[in-house]
C-alpha cells in the first residue's frame, strides 16, 4: 500500500476554542489508483491532504507512506523522504516568482539528486505543452499554464504518490480537463493520485470518491476499478 | 539546478532589497577604510612633517654650527698671527706727549732720550719680552712730491735678564727702506729700486702689501739714518714693548712697573687691528656659539611643538573613528538584519514549497546566508575605492597632501574588510534565515 490513513484526528486551537478538522479518518491508497477526497469548504479535506504528504502531524492515528510512518523521521529526513516519494500540487500553484519555468520544474533537484533530472524536466514540459515556456517566469504564465508547470514540477522525481489540492480551483474548464486528464494519465501509469476538490467534475474523474463532512470520512465511492 | 542559481535568481528578482542591503555595507566598509586611510595619512604626514622640521633644524644648526666653527677657526688663526707676530703690545711715550696726535695723524712730536730703551733692556722686568724703539715723523718726500710718514727703528732690543729669543720684527738695515703699499704703487716701485729720501739714497729693501692702515703710506728706515734725517739724534718718539704679558688686570702692574724704571713717560695699550679682529671674532664665536644653543634648543621645541600638535590631530582623527566605525557597522549590521527579515517574510510562501517539495532547512538557511555573504562582499567591493577616496580626501583636506594623498590604507584592513564584511552580513541575516528555515511549511501553504 503506497499510503496508509489509520484513524488519523487533527485539531486546531484558535481564539474561538478547539476545532476538530480531520476525525478517526482512515483511507488507503495503493499505485494506480486515482482517489478524490470530496466536501464543502472547511469539511478537512486539505488537512488531511498535509497529513497524508507529511506536512502535517496528526495529533493521533497513523500515517504511512510507501510502508514508512514520516512522522517518525527526524524534520530533514521528513522532508528528503517528501521530495524522493510524494509530489505535490496546489490550487495557488506555489511556483517561485523568480524563476523561470525550467528551473521551477528542476527545483525538487535541489533537494534529490537526479541525474537525468534536465533531461526529464525537459520531457515533461513537452508532455504539459510548456516547451515553448521554459524561459518564461511564473508572472508571465497564464493559470493553465503555471498549474502544468507545478504539476511537471511534481512530476520530476518519479513521486509513487501524487497529492493533489484543488488543482482545478482556479483555471478554466479546458485547463481543468487538461490537469485532470494529466492526473488520471499518470495513475493509469501506475502512479497513486489523491485529489483534493470540491468540484463533483474533477472528482468524477477518480476511482474513489471519499466524501467528508466536518472532519468526518462518510462514504467511499467505487467509481471505476483501478486499471 | 542549484542553490546559487536559486540565490541569484532571487537577488536579480529582488534587486532593491539587495541593493540597499549592499549599499549599507558599502557605507560602513567606506567608513572603515576611509578611516584606516586617514589614520594611515595622519602617521605618513606625521611621520613626513617630522622628517622635513628635524632635517631644517639639522641644517639650522649644521649652519650654526658651522658658523661656529669658522669663528672658532679664524679666531684661532688670528689669535695664533697676534701671538707669533704681534703679542699684546703697549706703547712707551713721553708723559708730555698729546696722544690725539698718536691718533689722529699717527705721529708723535714729543721726544726722550734714546737710552730708555737701554735703561729698560737692562732692567729685571718680567712681563715685556721685546723692545722696539722709534722714530716717526710726518713729512713730505721732496724728491717725490708726496706726503709720507717715515719711521725710524733699529729692530729689537733684548731684554738682557731673559734668554734669547729670535725676533719678531726684523730691523731695517741701513741704507735700505721698507716701503708702504700705496706709495710703491703709485711710484712703481720694485724689490732694488735705488730712491733718493731727504737728499739720501736708499735701496727698496720690501715692498709690503696693503695693510689698510697707516703703514700704506709709511717708509721705514734704520732708526740712526731717521734720527739724523729728521735731527733727532739720540732722541726716540716711542717705545714699543712686544709680547707684552699684560693681558687683564696685569696691564696696572707693567704701568707701575715701567714708571718706575722710567720716569715722565706714559704707558697706554696698543691694540694692534689683529687683538681687534680676534677680539671681535672672539665674540663672534660666542654669539654664534649661543646662536647654536639658542638654534638647538628652538629646533628642539620646534619639534616637539610639532609632535604635539600632529599627536593631537591624530588623537582627533582617531577618536572620530572610534566613533564612526562602530556606528557605521552597527547602523549597517541592524540594516542587514532588517532587510533580511523583509526578505524573509516576502519569500515565506516560496520557501513553504521548497520545503513541501523536500528542500532541509539548512538548504534553505544557505540560501539565505549565501544571499547574505553575497551582499557583504559586493557591499566591501563597492565600498572600498569610495572609502580610499574618502580617506584621501579627509588627510588631503586636514594636512595638505603629502604622502597623505598617496595612501591607500592597510592591505591587511583591505582583506579584513573583504572577509569580515560578508561574514558580518552572515551575521546580521543568521536569525530570519533561522526563523524562515525553521517555519512549518504546512502552515504556510495553509494560510495561502
Amino acid at each position: 500500500m503506497l499510503l496508509e490513513l489509520e484513524r488519523v484526528n487533527r485539531s486546531y486551537v484558535g481564539t474561538a476554542g478547539t476545532v476538530r478538522a480531520v476525525t478517526d479518518v482512515s483511507l488507503q491508497v495503493d499505485s494506480g489508483q486515482f482517489i478524490a477526497v470530496c466536501g464543502p469548504s472547511g469539511c478537512g479535506k486539505s488537512t488531511l491532504m498535509l497529513m497524508a504528504g507529511g506536512l502535517l502531524r496528526p495529533d493521533s492515528g497513523e500515517v504511512r507512506v510507501c510502508g514508512q510512518n514520516p512522522y517518525h523521521m527526524s524534520p530533514d529526513a521528513r522532508a528528503l523522504f517528501r521530495g524522493q516519494s510524494i509530489g505535490f500540487v496546489f490550487q495557488q500553484f506555489h511556483l517561485v516568482p523568480y524563476l523561470s519555468v525550467i528551473d521551477n520544474v528542476l527545483a525538487p533537484s535541489l533537494a534529490v539528486d537526479l541525474p537525468d533530472a534536465h533531461e526529464r524536466a525537459l520531457q515533461l514540459l513537452k508532455r504539459f505543452g510548456m516547451q515553448h515556456r521554459l524561459n518564461h517566469v511564473p508572472g508571465e504564465l497564464s493559470s493553465g499554464e503555471r498549474q502544468r508547470t507545478a504539476l511537471a514540477r511534481a512530476l520530476l522525481n518519479r513521486p509513487k504518490l501524487v497529492l493533489a489540492d484543488e488543482p482545478t480551483g482556479n483555471l478554466d474548464p479546458d485547463n481543468a480537463v487538461a490537469v485532470l486528464d494529466f492526473l488520471q494519465q499518470y495513475s493509469d501509469e501506475g502512479g497513486a493520485v489523491l485529489l483534493v476538490t470540491h468540484d463533483a467534475a474533477a472528482a468524477g474523474r477518480a476511482h474513489h470518491i471519499v466524501r467528508m463532512s466536518e472532519g468526518r470520512a462518510e462514504v467511499q465511492e467505487l467509481l471505476t476499478s483501478p486499471a | 539546478m542549484n542553490i546559487w542559481r536559486l540565490v541569484f535568481r532571487e537577488i536579480r528578482h529582488r534587486r532593491l532589497n539587495f541593493f540597499l542591503g549592499m549599499l549599507s555595507v558599502a557605507i560602513a566598509v567606506a567608513s572603515v577604510i576611509a578611516a584606516d586611510v586617514l589614520l594611515s595619512g595622519d602617521r605618513a604626514a606625521t611621520a613626513e612633517i617630522l622628517n622635513q622640521k628635524q632635517e631644517t633644524v639639522e641644517k639650522a644648526v649644521a649652519a650654526r654650527q658651522e658658523a661656529v666653527n669658522k669663528a672658532g677657526a679664524e679666531l684661532q688663526d688670528i689669535m695664533r698671527k697676534t701671538m707669533r707676530e704681534l703679542g699684546f703690545n703697549i706703547l712707551i711715550l713721553p708723559e708730555d706727549q698729546d696722544l690725539s696726535e698718536l691718533h689722529l695723524n699717527g705721529t708723535l712730536s714729543k721726544t726722550m732720550p734714546e737710552e730708555y730703551v737701554a735703561k729698560l733692556a737692562a732692567t729685571s722686568i718680567v712681563t715685556v719680552n721685546h723692545l722696539l724703539p722709534s722714530v716717526t715723523k710726518r713729512i713730505q718726500w721732496p724728491e717725490k712730491d708726496m706726503e709720507i710718514i717715515l719711521f725710524g727703528t733699529r729692530g729689537e732690543v733684548p731684554i738682557m735678564h731673559s734668554s734669547e729669543k729670535k725676533p719678531l720684527l726684523d730691523a731695517v738695515a741701513p741704507g735700505t727702506m721698507v716701503v708702504g703699499h700705496q706709495i710703491h704703487t703709485r711710484l712703481g716701485l720694485k724689490k732694488g729700486d735705488r730712491l733718493t729720501l731727504l737728499g739720501r739714497e736708499f735701496t727698496v729693501a720690501t715692498l709690503h702689501p696693503e695693510r689698510g692702515s697707516s703703514d700704506d703710506v709709511t717708509v721705514w728706515i734704520d732708526l740712526a739714518q731717521a734720527q739724523e734725517l729728521l735731527g733727532l739724534q739720540n732722541l726716540i718718539h716711542a717705545i714699543l714693548a712686544l709680547e707684552c704679558e699684560c693681558a687683564g688686570d696685569r696691564i696696572t702692574q707693567i704701568r707701575s712697573e715701567i714708571s718706575r724704571i722710567l720716569p715722565g713717560t706714559q704707558i697706554i695699550e696698543r691694540y694692534s687691528q689683529a687683538l681687534t679682529r680676534a677680539e671681535a671674532r672672539g665674540k663672534a664665536k660666542v654669539v654664534a656659539e649661543k646662536a647654536l644653543e639658542d638654534e638647538k634648543a628652538a629646533g628642539a621645541i620646534t619639534l616637539k611643538e610639532e609632535q604635539e600638535g600632529r599627536r593631537a590631530i591624530e588623537m582627533r582623527h582617531e577618536q572620530f573613528a572610534a566613533v564612526l566605525v562602530p556606528l557605521a557597522i552597527l547602523a549597517a549590521s541592524l540594516w542587514v538584519a532588517l532587510l533580511a527579515f523583509g526578505n524573509a517574510r516576502q519569500r515565506t510562501s516560496e520557501i513553504g514549497i521548497l520545503r513541501a517539495i523536500g528542500l532541509r532547512a539548512g538548504q534553505i538557511q544557505t540560501a539565505f546566508l549565501t544571499r547574505a555573504a553575497c551582499i557583504g562582499l559586493f557591499g566591501a567591493v563597492c565600498g572600498a575605492l569610495p572609502g580610499i577616496a574618502v580617506g584621501r580626501m579627509l588627510s588631503t583636506s586636514s594636512i595638505e597632501g603629502g604622502q597623505a594623498a598617496m595612501q591607500t590604507g592597510s592591505f591587511t584592513v583591505l582583506v579584513l574588510v573583504m572577509v569580515l564584511a560578508p561574514l558580518l552580513s552572515i551575521v546580521a541575516s543568521w536569525l530570519p534565515a533561522m526563523a524562515v528555515s525553521r517555519m512549518d511549511p504546512a502552515l504556510i501553504l495553509q494560510s495561502e
